[in-house]
């Protein structure tokens, strides 16, 4: 029993360690974090743009909406890339610095490593995602009034978890394959987002596209969001999209988990930890 | 001993008193290269054994120095025993752990150094450190004071704490790699070329430093080297790696008269049957 509690304890402080980890490195990173930022926001702008362009062309349309919705679009695809960066970077940052065998011959066990990594995304994301969605809102001078940001908050928040689960099994690919791999965590992306509806209503895409979408976290994030941000919807309407997340989520972390333990395995048989020596 | 490590239990030999700290048994590492066809089509696939059946024990508080030229298959035992590496045949028991099964107790156990020091560049040595040490569960509140301690006792110089490691020379950083290892208290500590390209006074620091651990610390050491004289002065024990086997394993003093020569250097020339010009042409890198 004290024996549990202690592995525990130790756990934790592992997950603690891993987002420390993180904290520094944002620290000594922290312009190249600023410019990629400002380059999200000009991707976000050209987007968001879009439904101005439209009315100049004299399409009638509410822009305010129209650009409201593109710009939750946006945000949440530039999350979702921030998630999937961090947690394939867990296997190819570390390659990259050599500590890669120092951190997986640590007794953390590795669900409390992918957690604390998932942990650190979801923060560094979602405060990102915050300001990046106020700069934009203001450049569009968009008044919200009856926008619930809390609610929305805690839908992609419920969302991330899935996020993370799938961003385990996109981590995988540096682990076996050491020179590239990165792109995988791009695909799922794009192909998450592409079936969600990030820049239109779902129901405009092919029938076989829509049955991927109600398997998909984001679709749910995009819905809840855009019914908090729009529509005012409250925290307890949110329950309508946090139900399928929280099933898509118990699915998929331990599927991640497994998926990624499969890859370690496979790099220890074939010896594709090592960097040199 | 740390006071949130797990309870480990470190297994006595019956009969005698001392206690095995490592027991290989018949390990066996292959690895998958693959070459050009001659033919341009494809690639041909060819299995290279890299331990070809070791077997050997070590007490509690031995050091045990591993020779071999490169390719020998010293760092993929040091892997191997450090959880890195799954074999493809036989056992490794640390502490009477076995190093598949029972892989959480063998990593608190264990902490290496390799060639390269291996860390976050744009990091400090103390945040470096810090975040290592908590994956094996160490609080702030125990590393707070631990880590600036360790740093000095290695001979790092305090005012470089913050500095980032990219900053700092090799030998430096090789003493933050060796403060690393020891922070976790390892009782099997294992150094696969700690001193390599090292200069020679920061060679003696480190050296000095491997033989005050093993006093102060009752660590096992297992040091893989190129330094004969290296091996002779640190370790009670010789072992001779060749092409994946264990071809000897003794004191060197005996090695030396087994072989019938003055240095260890001749014993080791005359156990792989090679003569110093045949030596590193066999670069599997
Ligand atoms: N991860 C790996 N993938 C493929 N082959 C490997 C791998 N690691 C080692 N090998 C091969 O196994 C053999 C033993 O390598 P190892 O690194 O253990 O040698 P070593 O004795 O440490 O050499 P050195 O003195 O150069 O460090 C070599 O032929 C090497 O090419
Ligand atoms: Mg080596």
């Amino acid at each position: 029993m004290k024996g549990a509690a202690s592995t525990m304890r130790a756990e934790l402080i592992g997950l603690a360690g891993v987002v420390e980890r993180n904290v520094y490195l944002t620290k000594r990173y922290f312009l190249w974090d600023v410019a990629f930022f400002l380059w999200t926001v000009a991707n976000t702008l050209t987007i968001v743009f879009i439904a101005k362009g439209f009315e100049a062309t004299g399409a009638t349309l509410d822009v305010d909406r129209a650009t409201t919705s593109l710009l939750i679009g946006a945000v949440i695809w530039a999350y979702l890339g921030i998630i999937f960066e961090f947690l394939t970077e867990t296997v190819a940052w570390e390659r990259w610095e050599g500590t890669i065998e120092y951190t997986f011959m640590a007794p953390l066990s590795r669900a409390m490593h992918l957690a604390g990594q998932g942990v650190f995304a979801i923060i560094y994301g979602l405060a990102r995602a915050a300001l990046l969605f106020a700069v934009v809102a203001f450049f569009f001078d968009l008044s919200l009034p009856n926008a619930n940001f809390l609610a929305a908050l805690l839908v992609v928040a419920v969302a991330s978890i899935s996020f993370i689960g799938i961003g385990m099994m996109t981590s995988v690919m540096p682990l076996i394959s050491p020179e590239k791999g990165m792109q995988l965590g791009f695909i799922a992306q794009g192909v998450l987002l592409v079936v969600s509806g990030v820049y239109y209503p779902v129901e405009v895409l092919p029938q076989w596209m829509q049955w991927i979408a109600t398997i998909s976290p984001a679709t749910y994030a995009l819905e809840g969001a855009r019914a908090a941000i729009m529509e005012g919807a409250g925290v307890t309407s949110m329950w309508e999209h946090v139900w399928p997340l929280i099933i898509i989520g118990v699915v998929s972390v331990p599927l991640g988990l497994w998926v990624f333990s499969r890859g370690e395995r496979y790099a220890k048989h074939h010896g594709k930890l090592k960097r040199s020596g | 001993m740390l006071d949130t490590a797990e309870e480990i239990t470190i297994a006595p030999v019956p009969g005698n008193g001392s206690v095995t700290a490592v027991e290989v048994v018949d390990l066996r590492k292959e690895f998958v290269r693959r070459k050009k066809r001659k033919t341009g089509f494809g690639r041909e696939r060819k299995r290279v054994a890299a331990l070809d059946g070791i077997t050997f024990t070590m007490r509690k508080g031995e050091t045990l120095a591993i020779l071999g030229q490169n390719g020998s298959g010293k760092s993929t035992l040091v892997r191997l025993l450090s959880t890195l590496l799954l074999s493809d045949g036989g056992s490794v028991r640390i502490f009477g752990h076995d190093a598949y099964r029972e892989h959480r107790a063998v990593r608190r156990l264990v902490n290496r150094v390799s060639v390269e020091a291996s860390f976050f560049k744009k990091m400090s040595a103390t945040e470096n450190l810090s975040y290592a040490a908590r994956f094996y569960g160490m609080a702030p509140s125990q590393t707070r004071d631990r880590i600036p301690e360790i740093l000095e006792r290695v001979g790092f110089p305090r005012d470089r704490l913050g500095d980032s490691m990219e900053n700092l020379s090799r030998g430096t950083q090789q003493k933050v790699a060796l403060a690393r290892a020891l922070l976790t208290s390892p009782v099997l500590l294992l150094l696969d070329e700690p001193t390599t390209g090292l200069d020679p006074r920061s060679k003696l620091e480190v050296q000095q430093f491997i033989r005050e651990i093993r006093e102060s610390h009752d660590a096992t050491v297992l040091l893989c080297t190129h330094d004969l004289a290296e091996a002779e002065t640190l370790a009670e024990r010789i072992g001779i790696l060749d092409a994946g086997r264990l071809i000897a394993l003794a004191p060197a003093d005996e090695l030396k008269a087994r072989y019938g020569t003055e240095t260890l250097e001749e014993a080791f020339f005359a156990a792989t049957g090679k003569t110093l010009e045949d030596e590193g042409e066999e670069d599997d890198e």
